[in-house]
């Protein structure tokens, strides 16, 4: 039974390696922008949540819900008035400009929240947990992971059912034809990226409350994310919520074998996807 | 970003007026710049002799910078591989010269030499994983193969594990040239270390750049910048893009893992953090690179030198100072996207290191109307 209880717990970690990835598959998939700083966005909105609950007194969830807002203005402002500068034929602006962008947000945010590691607290929550069978799951895992499905169930949903998401498509498809159609393509862009930001902070809340973070962990919530997407193939949701379960169960897997192979076996997967199936598990998008 | 778009003269003009027209590589300016350079080099070389051992500390810094801002600016500004992963190599090379100083007892400066190559062969495996994700996927995808090379090799207890090893003590002062350095200039231990290491920095520095020159003006040059500036245009004229990428992913492998064997000989204590550091290794790399202008030769060395400069003034300010770099490098992206030496060079038109064939009328001038014909 240890093992079945080990990859349960890795598909729920994969839940939130979903959440993680689900704001840059979103932002990929819109506008071919990788965001380097995808990462310490997320460490950025999971400092928000923690002052937010500090000086407020409130429990995180609620706190989430007000620093939601404040992202997505954030990531619209972020977008409209920069990241739009540098899209274009040559990638390599977007790219060094995010890159630029991660080591200030993760510098600012060391000078201003010291090197400590920080965790939210979230109450009787934490260690409270669910039988299921022979499988034992803490609470905030299954939360982490509901919300996970949640997210990519409502991102779809906005998509492929509402005009906002058609106007997402249309200028996934081709920018200059929608112009035409009377879509003006930086708002769009501006509102995808803000949406991410959404993602991001409910991504941030379980990053907070479930273990400890620091101003330097973006990177690696990156690499987390950018291996997800890549596994479960670029223009999938679904398909990224499958490939942060793949990387989940790899990484608890490798944990149970020895505790120091924990991320060396999640890369070790992501690599061996990508010698069988470069473009992924459920590739969409051609590109 | 498109130095090179005046690669291939209109060959009927060229044809049809023979000796009127020709085809310019270098001017004036840059070959007298040339010997300057030169002459530079070798008054560099003289100062372990004068100066104190922490300005040759400071001068081994900046040149082995500039050979890993050159490497990555061959890289991404021609070969349009833009990788986020140099300290993979860096770190190989460092701790395949531990491994070779320390399990084999091999000579140091020997060992630099085969940590290259070492780096050089773990690049071949890696390019194969790499070039399978294009763009931007292939940025993250080099940073991934760094973070994999990271936790391997922390993984090696022999040297260290996570913890790191250091050099032991009698292996530097046992180097060849150190005991010959010793008696002819009646240096000690550390001083000639010192001067030693920074004499092989000069002469990587001296073949990186030399190198470099050569190839970006050679028939392989312009296929690279043809394939940099259109993938799809240049192999159709036959050009091997993805033979000449690789080539140029594996040489700048080869020239940062020596730099990275020689950068790690100096400090003689070695960590996984430290040496597969992105920051150390790449991230100040790219703000180098960028700031001073990417895509030519001479931006790097402007980048290289406010780079330092900005370090100095800056030290005490703890990471605001990398806040500040990456700002500066965000806005040189924005508004200046060849850098300072862009600008410069757009100002007054000086190239001290043409790479462009410019197509110039020859000694026979003719009206201002059109060509020869025209």
């Amino acid at each position: 039974m240890n093992w079945l209880d080990t990859i349960f717990q890795g598909i729920l970690l994969g839940g939130l390696y979903a959440l993680f990835a689900a704001g840059l598959s979103l932002v990929f998939g819109i506008m071919r922008l990788v965001n380097l700083a995808h990462g310490d966005l997320i460490v950025c909105a999971a400092f928000l949540i923690l002052q937010l609950v500090s000086a407020l007194q409130i429990n995180p969830f609620i706190a989430a819900l007000i620093a939601a807002p404040v992202m997505f203005g954030i990531g619209w402002v972020l977008q409209y008035h920069l990241l739009n500068r540098t899209l274009g034929k040559d990638i390599l602006p977007p790219l060094l400009v995010t890159f630029g962008l991660s080591i200030v947000i993760q510098n600012g945010l060391l000078e201003s929240f010291s090197a400590d590691s920080r965790r939210i607290s979230a109450g009787t929550l934490e260690s409270a947990s669910l039988g299921i069978g022979v499988l034992s799951a803490g609470v905030m895992p299954l939360l982490t992971f509901a919300s996970a499905i949640l997210v990519v169930v409502a991102l779809n949903q906005l998509i492929y059912r509402t005009a906002l998401g058609r106007a997402f498509r249309a200028t996934s498809d081709d920018v200059a034809t929608a112009g035409l159609m009377g879509i003006r393509p930086n708002r769009i862009f501006a509102t995808a990226t803000g949406l991410a930001m959404v993602v991001v902070t409910i991504a941030a809340l379980y990053l907070g409350t479930r273990a400890t973070f620091d101003p330097t962990a973006g990177p690696a919530r990156l690499i987390y994310a950018f291996e997800a997407v890549i596994i479960g193939g670029l223009g999938s949701l679904w398909g990224t919520l499958a490939g942060g379960v793949i990387l989940g169960v790899a990484q608890t897997l490798g944990a149970a074998i020895n505790p120091e192979w924990q991320i060396l076996a999640g890369h070790v997967a992501f690599l061996l996807v990508l010698l069988v199936r470069p473009r992924g598990l459920f590739p969409r998008a051609v590109d | 970003m498109v130095a090179n778009r005046e690669a291939s003269p209109p060959t009927t003009a060229a044809g049809a007026s023979g000796s009127r027209w020709r085809v310019e590589t270098r001017t004036t300016l840059s070959t007298a710049f040339g010997i300057v350079a030169i002459a530079a080099m070798l008054l560099l070389a003289l100062t372990p002799f004068f100066a104190s051992r922490g300005v040759v500390q400071d001068l081994f810094f900046i040149l082995t910078m500039l050979v890993l801002a050159q490497n990555w600016n061959l890289l991404a500004g021609y070969a349009g591989l833009i990788s986020v992963g140099q300290q993979l190599f860096v770190g190989c090379g460092a701790y395949a010269l531990f491994s070779f100083v320390i399990l084999l007892g091999l000579d140091p400066l020997l060992a630099v030499l085969l940590s290259g190559v070492f780096a050089a062969l773990v690049s071949v495996p890696t390019a194969f994983f790499a070039f399978r994700l294009h763009g931007p996927y292939f940025a993250i995808g080099t940073w991934v193969i760094a973070e994999v090379g990271r936790l391997l090799f922390a993984q090696w207890k022999a040297l260290g594990g996570g913890t790191g090893t250091s050099l032991p003590r009698d292996a530097t002062r046992d180097m060849i040239g150190i005991g010959f350095l010793k008696e002819t200039l009646g240096l000690k231990s550390a001083a000639a270390v010192d001067a030693l290491t920074f004499w092989v920095a000069l002469i990587l520095l001296a073949a990186t750049m030399g190198t470099m020159y050569r190839l970006l003006r050679s028939r392989n040059g312009l296929g690279l910048a043809a394939v940099r500036d259109n993938e799809v245009a240049a192999r159709a004229l036959g050009v091997d893009a993805m033979r000449m990428k690789a080539t140029v992913y594996v040489v700048t492998a080869f020239l940062t893992g020596i730099t990275g064997a020689l950068t790690y000989l100096q400090k003689a204590r070695i960590s996984p953090e430290a040496a597969f550091s992105l920051t150390d290794w790449t991230a100040y790399i790219i703000f180098i690179v960028v700031i001073g202008g990417i895509g030519t030769i001479e931006g790097p060395i402007v980048g290289v030198i406010v780079f330092f400069l900005m370090q100095n003034a800056l030290s005490s300010y703890g990471s605001w100072y990398l806040l500040l770099m990456g700002a500066l490098a965000i806005v040189t992206m924005l508004f200046a996207p060849r850098g300072l030496w862009g600008l410069a060079s757009d100002r007054t038109g000086i190239e001290l290191f043409p790479v462009r064939r410019i197509l110039k009328r020859g000694p026979n001038h003719q009206g201002t109307k059109g060509g020869p014909h025209g």
